[in-house]
């Protein structure tokens, strides 16, 4: 299968999901002025700071060619994952409820968290331990939703690294195809570096397109 | 036209940046300021003044977590 893993100005984490995207499945550089998709089938936009983070991180990502395709994309049942400054882009576009507000400490934290995967009947967490080692690396994680959301990630009791709203970690959308997470999966792929248990999220992705695929649905 | 807009957190939501500056007003003497919250200012010279509301409703804001407030001046 193909990850097409998005690049804007300012995209930092790019080279490592085409890394893990690609130990199970074939990585697909996408270019944020090119609104061809490439056939991908499921979309990673990766953490760094696009656009500099004027104005608000993700405000002026959401804008850039690529993102009217991969809203299509999503709108049509296409797997999006959106990491870090990819998961504020998706707030900003409004495939997720929600917003990330600068952390509580109003440092940039960078440290490896422990992370509840408190849903596990999702595209993106059916092959998921219970409970996942992932780094966080941010300036802006604070999750915020006046309204209910769907809560897929949760930190760890006393873990919370950026005083986020009920210690969530990660959202996805109520057609259950679009996930937003502030840790890095793509930077815990292997045991080497202290944890492997970010494929577990790339491999479930694999999974739930190959059911789609073994069911003769399009993406 | 010449136009500001205000931009600040919406009443409730946290602004650690406002509490930073609440903190640090009595470390240098100044008693007495409290609810201090950090926006921004945003100035732009534009044609068409219509416009304004749509571009901060799609850009210049979101409108989840912050409020806004034009200025317009001749």
């Amino acid at each position: 299968m193909k990850f097409g893993v998005i690049t804007f100005p300012g995209t930092c984490d790019d080279t490592d999901a085409q890394l893990a995207v690609g130990r199970v499945g074939e990585a697909v550089p996408l270019w944020h002025q090119d609104r061809d998709l490439h056939g991908v089938d499921a979309v990673i936009v990766p953490g760094g700071f696009s656009y500099g983070d004027y104005l608000r991180a993700g405000a002026i990502a959401r804008f850039a060619p690529v993102m009217s395709s991969v809203i299509e994309f999503a709108h049509a049942g296409g797997f999006v994952l959106g990491i870090c400054n990819g998961f504020q882009i998706l707030c900003e576009a409004g495939l997720l409820p929600g917003a990330l507000l600068p952390n509580t400490s109003l440092r940039f934290v960078f440290r490896q968290v422990n992370v509840e995967v408190c849903d596990r009947n999702t595209p993106f967490t059916r092959n998921c331990p219970p409970r996942l080692s992932l780094p966080v690396k941010h300036m802006s994680g604070r999750y915020y939703s006046p309204e209910p959301v769907q809560v897929v990630l949760r930190y760890a009791a006393g873990e919370n690294p950026n005083g986020s709203q009920d210690d969530i970690a990660g959202v996805i959308n109520t057609a259950g195809n679009v996930l937003g997470l502030m840790p890095h999966p793509e930077h815990a792929v292997d045991a080497l570096t202290g944890s492997a248990d970010g494929m577990t999220i790339f491999e479930s992705i694999r999974a739930a397109v190959g059911d789609r695929v073994g069911n003769g649905e399009g993406r | 036209m010449h136009a500001r807009v205000l931009v600040r957190p919406k009443a409730g939501i946290l602004d650690p940046q406002g509490q930073a500056i609440e903190r640090a007003l009595p470390a240098l003497g100044f008693e007495g300021a409290r609810n201090v919250r950090v926006g921004r200012l945003i100035e732009l010279e534009l044609e068409d003044a219509a416009q304004l509301d749509q571009m901060c409703e799609q850009l210049l804001t979101n409108p989840l977590v912050e409020d806004y407030e034009i200025v317009e001046q001749p």
